[in-house]
Formats: C-alpha cells, sequence, structure tokens
C-alpha cells in the first residue's frame, strides 16, 4: 500500500515505465443564453438569480436547445477536424447528486455531435521542436451541473461539512467534452504534451470565439488520465486527476502521477482506478472517488429533446465561418514578421498577436509594433493587472505616434511620453502632444545656440572632438538634449556638433 | 339547490359558452352554480383534490366585465373547466396525487393551463389522481381513491379519474385529462364520458409533470364529442417550450365535430382487440355501435395489427424507464417533501428517506422496475427490445390504415369495477389498458365516447376511435356521428342516466 508521498523521481520512473495519456476538457461554452433556456450565463451574478423553471429542473419543465451552442460545437468539431454526425441525440445519464437539479444531466452517450478529429501540437525536445498528433475521440455536448459550496469541515469537501450551499446559476450552461483517444508513445515528454494539447486547444477555442477559456474560472477545465506500464506489458489501470486549474498544473498533474504510479508498482503494489484531485500548492494529488466499481448511469436517449440532424449545407456554412487555425497563423506570422520562436511565443502569452497583427495592418513597422505591445504597454498592463486589449491605447494611436517619429515630429523619448498620457487618460496623441508640448525641437538656430552653449561649458571635450574623438560627441549631445529637455533629435544635434566643429565621421 | 343550477350544471359547454356571450347568464352564475355542486357532493365523489374558489370567481367576473365591455370572447369563454392535478398552475398547489409534493406550489402556468386562461376559460381547480398517474382507478392516489358517480362502491377508472368523474358528477362541464397509456380514453369509458388523447405532439407537455415523457399527452375531456373538439382547439397547437410539439395547424376538429359524417368512411375493425379477456355486455354494446356505424353508411374492415400482443410488455418497460429518470428529481432537496433531515442523516441518507416517505407502493414499483430495465447489461433486453416492439406496432398501425380511415375497439375490456377489487393485483389493474396502450405507444390519436351501458352491471361501455397521427379530426368526424345516433335512439346523451347523487 502506498501513500501519497512515496514517489520514483521522474527520470528514474521514464527508465522503467511508458506513460499513456487521455485528456477530457471541459468547455464553457460563451452562448449569451443557456443550454435549454434563456436564462443568462454572465459569471459572478449573484447565487440563483440566473435560473428560472427549467434550469432549476422544476417538475414539468422542458428543455429547448440553444443552436448557437450546437452551431459552437460543430465549429469546434470541424477545427479540431472531426466527422460531424448527421443525426445524434442527447442521452439522460441518471445519478443523484444535489447540483444536479433533475438528477440527471442532459448530455451525449453513444451519439456524440463530433467524432474522430484530431489536433498537432508542438512540444520543445532537446532535438528541437517536435510535433505530436493528439486525436480526438469525440466533442460532445451537456449541460452543466450547479455549484457546491460546503461550509465548516477541514476539506471543503461534501463529507465532514457542517452544511452545503449550492448555486444553480452555472446549472445548464453549455458545456463542450472533449475526449482524446489514448495517447501513446511520448514517453518522458508525456507532461509536456498535455500541457501542449490543452493549451493548443484553448487557443482554437479562442479563435473560433466560442469561450472566453478561462481555466482559473473554469470555463476550461481538464481531467487527467494517466496509467504506466512497463515497456512490453499490457496498459496499467489509470486514474483520473481532477481539479486541474491551470497549464501549468496539467503538466505537473502528469508528471507527479507518473512518479507516484511508479512507486505504488516499483513496491509491488497495483494502481487503484479512481478519480484524483490536484493540490495546486503541493504539486501533488490526493485520491478520491474510487471507481472501481464502475457506476451505472441508465443512459437512455432524452425524451423531451428531437435529434440534431445538421444538413450537409449547414455544416459547410459553419466550415466557412472557420478562422485560421492557430498553429498555422502562427507559422505564418513569424514567416513574415522575421521572428523566432521565443519572440513568437513572447507575443503569445502576452496576448498580443492580434494587436501587432492590427498595428502592422495601420502601416506600423513590425519590429516597432511588437516593440510597443510587448514593452511599455506590457508593463503598463501587468503593473495594473489587465490585459494588453483592455489598455486605452489604440492601434490607431500606435500608428499616429509611429508616424510622427519618422517624420521627425517625435523621438523615441517623446513618443514614450506621449503613452504615458495617454494611458493617464489625458485624451488622444495629438491632444497629449499639445498639452505636454512634447515636440522635438527642430529648429537649427536654436539647436545651434545649445551646442555652442555647450562647447562653451566643456571646452576640454570640445577639443578632444576637434582632434578626432569623435567618440566624445555624445557627452555634447547629451547637454543638449538636456537643455532641449529631450525635445531634440539626437542625430540631428550630433550632425550639427560635427559640422560646427568641422570633423567628419 | 335552485332548479335555476341544477339546470346549470347539466349544460353542454357549448350551450353555456353562447349563454354567456349572448348575456343570458352571467359567467359568475355558471361558476357559482358549479362550484356549490363540488360543495354538495364531492366529499362522496373525491373528484377534487383542490377547488380554487376565489380565483374562479374572480376569473369568471372578470369575463363577464370584458363581455359587458364589449370584448371579443372565445368559443368556451366563461365556461368553468376542471384541471387534472398533474399540469402546473402558478401559485396553486400541485401534487399529481403524491405526498412528495405536498405543499409545492409552481411559479409558474403549463402551456395548457396558459391556453386555458387565453381563452378566458374559469379555472375551478385540480383533480384527484393516481400518483403520478401511475394506475387505472385512481385509487393510488396518496389523497385517497375518486369514486364512480355511476356507483359510488366503483372506481372510475385512472389515472385521471378525478376528471371524468368531475363531469359525470356535473361539478365541471369540462376537464383536462393527460393520457400516457389510457388515463384519459379509460376513465372516460368507465363514466360515460368523452375523453381524448391528441396526437403525440399535439398538446404541449410545458407544465406536464412527465411520468413518461414520450408516451403523454394533454388532451379534452367533455360530456359530448362537440365540447370535447372545442376544447382541444383551445388546448391545441405548437408551444415553442416543446420541442415534441409538432409544428403545424391543428385539424379542424370542430368543423369535424359539426359535421359528424362516415358515409364512405372505411372504419377498421382490429382483429386483436376485442374478444377472450373481455366482458360480455362490453362486446355486445361495441357490436351493436359498430352495426349502427355500418347503418350510418360506414364501410367496416376487419384489420389484424399482430404486434398489439406484445404492446403491454413494451409499455411497462418504457414507462418505468422513463418514469425512474423522470422522477429522480423528488429528492427533497428543493421542494415537496423532505423527511429525515434531523442533522444525522448525509444528504444521500435525506434524498432516501425523503423518497421512500413520499412516494406510494405503486410508484416506488415502476421506479425499481424501470431502473432495473435501464441498467448496464439489461438496457438491450429490455429498454432496447421494448423500443423496437414499439416501431413493430406503429407498422401495424402504417398497414391498418392502408386499409382504413380509422380503426376501432373497445376502449377497456370491462365496465368499472369495485373500489379495492385490483388495488392488490398489478397485472390485473394493468390489463385494463390493453386496448388504449397502442395508440401511446405509436403516438397517433384516439377517442372513447360511451355506447352505452352493459346489460349485466348497467355501467357505461366505452368504444375508441384510432386515427393516424395530425388526423384527429377523423375521431370527431366519426365520433360525432355515432353520438348522435345514439342520441337519436335514445332521446338523449348516455350520461343523462348517470343516477343522481
Amino acid at each position: 500500500m502506498s501513500t501519497n508521498h512515496e514517489t520514483v523521481p521522474f527520470e528514474e520512473a521514464m527508465t522503467r515505465y511508458e506513460p499513456i495519456i487521455g485528456l477530457e476538457v471541459h468547455v464553457e461554452l460563451g452562448t449569451n443564453s443557456k443550454m435549454f433556456c434563456s436564462c443568462s450565463t454572465t459569471f459572478g451574478a449573484a447565487p440563483n438569480t440566473q435560473v428560472c423553471p427549467v434550469c432549476l429542473g422544476l417538475p414539468g419543465s422542458m428543455p429547448v436547445l440553444n443552436r448557437v451552442a450546437v452551431e459552437s460545437t460543430i465549429r469546434i468539431g470541424l477545427a479540431l477536424n472531426c466527422d460531424i454526425a448527421t443525426w445524434c441525440r442527447f442521452a439522460r445519464k441518471n445519478y443523484f447528486y444535489p447540483d444536479m437539479p433533475k438528477d440527471y444531466q442532459v448530455s451525449q452517450y453513444d451519439e456524440p455531435l463530433c467524432t474522430n478529429g484530431w489536433l498537432d501540437v508542438t512540444v520543445a525536445t532537446d532535438e528541437g521542436p517536435q510535433v505530436v498528433r493528439v486525436e480526438i475521440e469525440r466533442v460532445h455536448m451537456e449541460e452543466d451541473t450547479g455549484k457546491l459550496t460546503h461550509a465548516g469541515g477541514a476539506t471543503g469537501r461534501i463529507h465532514g461539512a457542517d452544511y452545503s450551499l449550492v448555486d444553480y446559476n452555472r446549472a445548464g450552461i453549455p458545456l463542450i467534452e472533449i475526449v482524446t483517444k489514448t495517447v501513446i508513445g511520448t514517453g518522458s515528454l508525456a507532461p509536456a504534451v498535455a500541457r501542449a494539447y490543452v493549451t493548443e486547444l484553448r487557443d482554437v477555442m479562442r479563435a473560433l470565439g466560442v469561450s472566453d477559456v478561462r481555466m482559473e474560472e473554469g470555463s476550461l477545465r481538464c481531467d487527467a488520465n494517466l496509467s504506466i506500464n512497463k515497456p512490453g506489458e499490457g496498459w496499467g489501470t489509470r486514474s483520473e486527476t481532477k481539479n486541474v486549474n491551470s497549464l501549468r498544473s496539467v503538466e505537473r498533474a502528469v508528471h507527479s502521477e507518473i512518479e507516484r504510479q511508479a512507486a505504488v508498482l516499483d513496491s509491488g503494489g497495483r494502481v487503484i482506478q479512481e478519480t484524483r484531485h490536484f493540490q495546486e500548492d503541493t504539486g501533488r494529488s490526493i485520491s478520491g472517488r474510487s471507481k472501481e466499481q464502475a457506476e451505472d448511469y441508465r443512459y437512455f436517449p432524452e425524451p423531451d429533446l428531437v435529434p440534431i440532424a445538421p444538413s450537409l449545407a449547414w455544416v459547410e456554412e459553419l466550415r466557412a465561418t472557420l478562422p485560421e487555425v492557430p498553429s498555422v497563423k502562427r507559422a505564418r506570422l513569424q514567416e513574415t514578421w522575421g521572428i523566432n520562436e521565443f519572440e513568437l511565443a513572447t507575443l503569445v502569452n502576452a496576448g498580443a498577436v492580434e494587436l501587432v497583427e492590427a498595428s502592422i495592418a495601420e502601416g506600423v513597422d513590425p519590429a516597432a509594433a511588437r516593440k510597443w505591445w510587448t514593452g511599455e504597454l506590457l508593463r503598463v498592463a501587468n503593473e495594473r493587472g489587465v490585459e494588453l486589449s483592455e489598455l486605452p491605447v489604440t492601434v490607431g494611436q500606435i500608428a499616429r505616434v509611429e508616424a510622427l517619429i519618422a517624420d521627425g515630429s517625435l523621438n523615441d523619448k517623446l513618443a514614450r511620453q506621449v503613452f504615458e498620457g495617454v494611458l493617464a487618460g489625458e485624451g488622444d496623441v495629438d491632444l497629449v502632444i499639445a498639452q505636454r508640448g512634447l515636440a522635438v525641437v527642430s529648429d537649427d538656430g536654436a539647436l545651434l545656440a545649445a551646442i555652442d552653449e555647450a562647447l562653451v561649458a566643456e571646452p576640454d571635450v570640445a577639443e578632444k572632438i576637434k582632434s578626432g574623438k569623435i567618440q566624445a560627441a555624445g557627452a555634447i549631445v547629451g547637454a543638449v538634449m538636456k537643455t532641449t529637455k529631450g525635445q531634440a533629435d539626437a542625430a540631428k544635434v550630433r550632425a550639427l556638433l560635427l559640422e560646427r566643429l568641422g570633423v567628419s565621421e | 339547490m335552485s332548479s335555476v343550477d341544477a339546470d346549470l350544471i347539466r349544460q353542454s359547454a357549448s350551450v353555456l359558452a353562447a349563454a354567456i356571450s349572448e348575456g343570458e347568464v352571467s359567467s359568475l352564475e355558471v361558476t357559482k352554480a358549479h362550484l356549490a355542486r363540488i360543495a354538495e357532493v364531492d366529499e362522496r365523489v373525491h373528484a377534487f383534490l383542490q377547488v380554487t374558489s376565489e380565483a374562479a370567481l374572480a376569473a369568471a367576473e372578470l369575463v363577464d366585465e370584458k363581455r359587458r365591455s364589449g370584448a371579443k370572447l372565445g368559443a368556451l369563454a366563461g365556461v368553468p373547466i376542471a384541471v387534472k392535478d398533474v399540469l402546473t398552475m402558478r401559485g396553486v398547489p400541485t401534487t399529481c396525487g403524491s405526498k412528495i409534493l405536498e405543499g409545492w406550489r409552481p411559479p409558474y402556468d403549463s402551456t395548457v393551463v396558459a391556453r386555458l386562461r387565453a381563452a378566458d376559460m374559469v379555472i375551478l381547480g385540480k383533480t384527484n389522481m393516481d400518483e403520478f398517474a401511475m394506475g387505472s382507478s385512481t385509487e393510488h392516489s396518496a389523497y385517497g381513491p375518486t369514486h364512480n358517480p355511476w356507483d359510488l362502491t366503483r372506481i372510475p377508472g385512472g389515472s385521471g379519474g378525478g376528471s371524468a368523474a368531475s363531469l359525470a358528477a356535473f361539478e365541471a362541464p369540462l376537464a383536462i385529462g393527460t393520457d400516457t397509456g389510457g388515463s384519459i380514453r379509460q376513465p372516460a369509458a368507465l363514466t360515460g364520458t368523452v375523453g381524448v388523447k391528441p396526437t403525440y405532439g399535439g398538446v404541449s407537455r410545458y407544465g406536464l409533470v412527465a411520468l413518461a415523457s414520450s408516451l403523454d399527452q394533454a388532451g379534452p375531456c367533455a360530456r359530448s364529442v362537440l365540447d370535447a373538439a372545442l376544447l382541444h382547439s383551445v388546448i391545441a397547437g405548437h408551444d415553442p417550450r416543446d420541442s415534441t410539439s409538432i409544428n403545424a395547424p391543428v385539424p379542424d376538429v370542430v368543423a369535424a365535430a359539426n359535421r359528424g359524417d362516415v358515409r364512405g368512411l372505411r372504419i377498421g375493425l382490429v382483429k386483436e382487440l376485442g374478444g377472450a379477456g373481455y366482458q360480455v355486455g362490453v362486446l355486445q354494446r361495441f357490436n351493436e355501435a359498430v352495426e349502427l356505424l355500418q347503418g350510418l353508411g360506414a364501410e367496416v374492415v376487419e384489420v389484424s395489427c399482430p404486434n398489439f400482443e406484445y404492446a403491454l410488455g413494451a409499455y411497462y418497460l418504457i414507462l418505468p424507464a422513463e418514469a425512474s429518470s423522470n422522477l429522480a428529481r423528488f429528492d427533497g432537496m428543493r421542494y415537496g417533501l423532505r423527511a429525515g433531515d434531523d442533522g444525522s442523516n448525509s444528504v444521500e441518507q435525506v434524498m432516501s428517506i425523503s423518497r421512500e416517505a413520499g412516494f406510494g407502493a405503486e410508484v416506488k414499483r415502476r421506479i425499481m422496475l424501470g431502473t432495473y430495465a435501464l441498467s448496464s447489461g439489461y438496457y438491450d433486453a429490455y429498454y432496447g427490445q421494448a423500443q423496437k416492439v414499439r416501431t413493430l406496432i406503429t407498422r401495424d398501425f402504417n398497414a391498418a390504415f392502408d386499409k382504413a380511415d380509422v380503426l376501432i375497439s373497445p376502449t377497456a375490456p370491462t365496465t368499472a369495477f369495485k373500489i379495492g377489487e385490483k388495488v392488490d393485483d398489478p397485472l390485473a389493474m394493468y390489463l385494463n389498458d390493453i386496448a388504449t396502450i397502442p395508440v401511446n405507444l405509436a403516438g397517433n390519436c384516439a377517442m372513447s365516447l360511451p355506447v352505452g351501458l352493459a346489460p349485466a352491471d348497467g355501467l357505461p361501455v366505452g368504444l375508441q376511435i384510432m386515427a393516424p397521427p395530425m388526423a384527429d379530426d377523423r375521431l370527431y368526424l366519426v365520433g360525432s356521428a355515432l353520438e348522435s345516433a345514439l342520441t337519436d335512439k335514445w332521446g338523449h346523451l348516455l350520461i343523462e342516466e348517470v343516477p343522481s347523487l
């Protein structure tokens, strides 16, 4: 019998065992209304305020299917290269639990809407990036349950709680379950593959615009199934790890479960088929419900709904709405922008890809667009704890500032001050420039006067420059910039200075 | 009771509606007369679980006011109606004849109730029924049985015994029933009234507390074919809240009832529904009705539906399976009865104790049957097989409707039996619905109307007319012709012969 603390280090485990993973991802669709009624799906409302007889499962109420939810599911299926069923039904999954208003969940069982797809993901290896094809078994629709909060007790779970509260706002929100086939042969890459898969899936959902895919709010949830076996032997018993609430946790959960199962098998034990709960703080999981005795959900076709029979024309219409696949798009951008893998990753992680793309479309130089969005602006966004896209800076403003830099009206330093003003709510670019007086001093006379002043103040430096030590010019240029409060074009100051002293580069 | 009141309660709904619309009598007077009748006899009949007197009087006054203001009124405006306690009505207790729902007041109207209100009808209250519509005698109501007005020691049929008895006792001129395996038609047969199970999807199920979702259908109960047609046209029609509701025009049942003609119509006698197991007096009256129809110009042909033999078996797998799931929500967590919540029991235990305390024996029996039939490893042999039988029965109907425009049979094998006689013999009870169940399985429509009293016991006998899906008008065409021929023969409707209470 093993405890949670007995583990075999990952590298060592990988010398003796091969992991097999399977991932079940639940995505809450971002439809305005619930799956079977017109209640709002907005996150964070006061408990039990977004409910009606249908999503409360009151006696006599009946479901009516949300068309947008079906469209979103078909689009997801198409994006994941699935076959779309020409006829399929909902089924009732029967079990008693207080978070389920009807004590059955309307789901899909043996007739999922989408089947047989795949998603390519890229993982980094010592030999460079490697593409792994993750096969998708099915994508089906189901309704979400209510949310239970257990008060009192040590674990925050139902056992030992003093009382439990239930919020049915979530009940009936459309959920999509995406189930992979077993992923074999990834070896020690298994944790990274799991993470890359969920990341890629998230990006696909985001590109499709079907969900806000926020793991921390539960709109994307991942259950990681894992078993290990010795090479050449049959597959092992799998565990299912739940409560995996971030991309990083996906990787950690698979990693730690390999270490745990290896310890169990090494000590001659047997892996129990069970649900496990991942703990963010320890990076390990604790044992949950045993699945040794498979629960009998008594599935049968939902008689309150009619079958879904998407016509070929409708499916093709939806296929035409598919955005560019994120991986393809990234490769294209990398190529056209001439950036490397790391620079692309920075853009992706910053959520800046679309903003940079839009800026370029407005005529901004690609390098400059990347510089602004992943530099100064990203710093401010992080400081404020918001997404880049939520900053009060527009693509049009970036374009305007860049145009002013190009014609010499602004320099880099002034441009930063312009954005500082825009971010502070002082108004649009030109208004900030006017109010802060941020124009580059381009009057040669004024600049020459400042240069002469600086040369008088630093006679030694002047001599050095004249004697050919041109690098010393920096000190004079710096002094001029200082007197003009940074509002001069440094290159121009330098040129005027050298001309004045009759020196050429 | 004054003679005016006595006259009002015996009138047909169509006559009452005309009198109200002409201002000859007010809806308030009509409503008061029926409430008085309920107060007078319902202690003995027990047709009602809930009488909503105040709301009824208020609704009646509103109709009268509307009439006085010159507003256009519907065909049944101001006419009182009783509603089976399985349909939700905002703010009014809805029990489904079960203890487990005691005290629950739904926050919404079922579509049927909403349409009754929209038609300016006056709802008198909620009628008794077998618990969750499981039964054929109304003895399985947790609130005590309903008595048949023809003989108070006998059952009025079920599950809608309350609705049927309210008509036969002149407590209401119209009622709403629901029919999962015969719960409108068999009580109609046993009480000498008319009952129609519309085509599945013809009347919205929204707000009908589900027994078996793929079989349930609400429909009209009345004392005459025309009254049933008028009510049918009020409640039928597409409802976006019910995904299984048919989005097509409602057949013109009122025109058909007014026309009543069987000349040239092919009427099929279903070979498998009759003979052994049917009471002699039932068959006698049925055969006389067949002769009458022939005399009216119908062509009578015999048709065979060989798979009807398996209907009862299939029904008692499909119904319990769906019911076991539909009734899961009654777990004491959100509404209705909660038992065992004393701080010592877990959620699962409270659910279990509440269900143990709240459900009656027949409900538990069917939940267990259904749970078993859906279990992994048994699904194909039971539920799956039953669905195949269902397909075969539909094919039998299709083949029969190639040969005949409508099919007929006795509605029930026997007349009303004694209260207590079959309550402990589930199989004997289930056999009451042998002739009505095939229609529910296939989803088409059927009517039961009275064709006389069985000579041996003097109790009403019903004849069932079955028509193809969305051909509900044919029921009324044939039913009305037969009814008027019988009325000519007797000089009155059969219901006039019901003993005074």
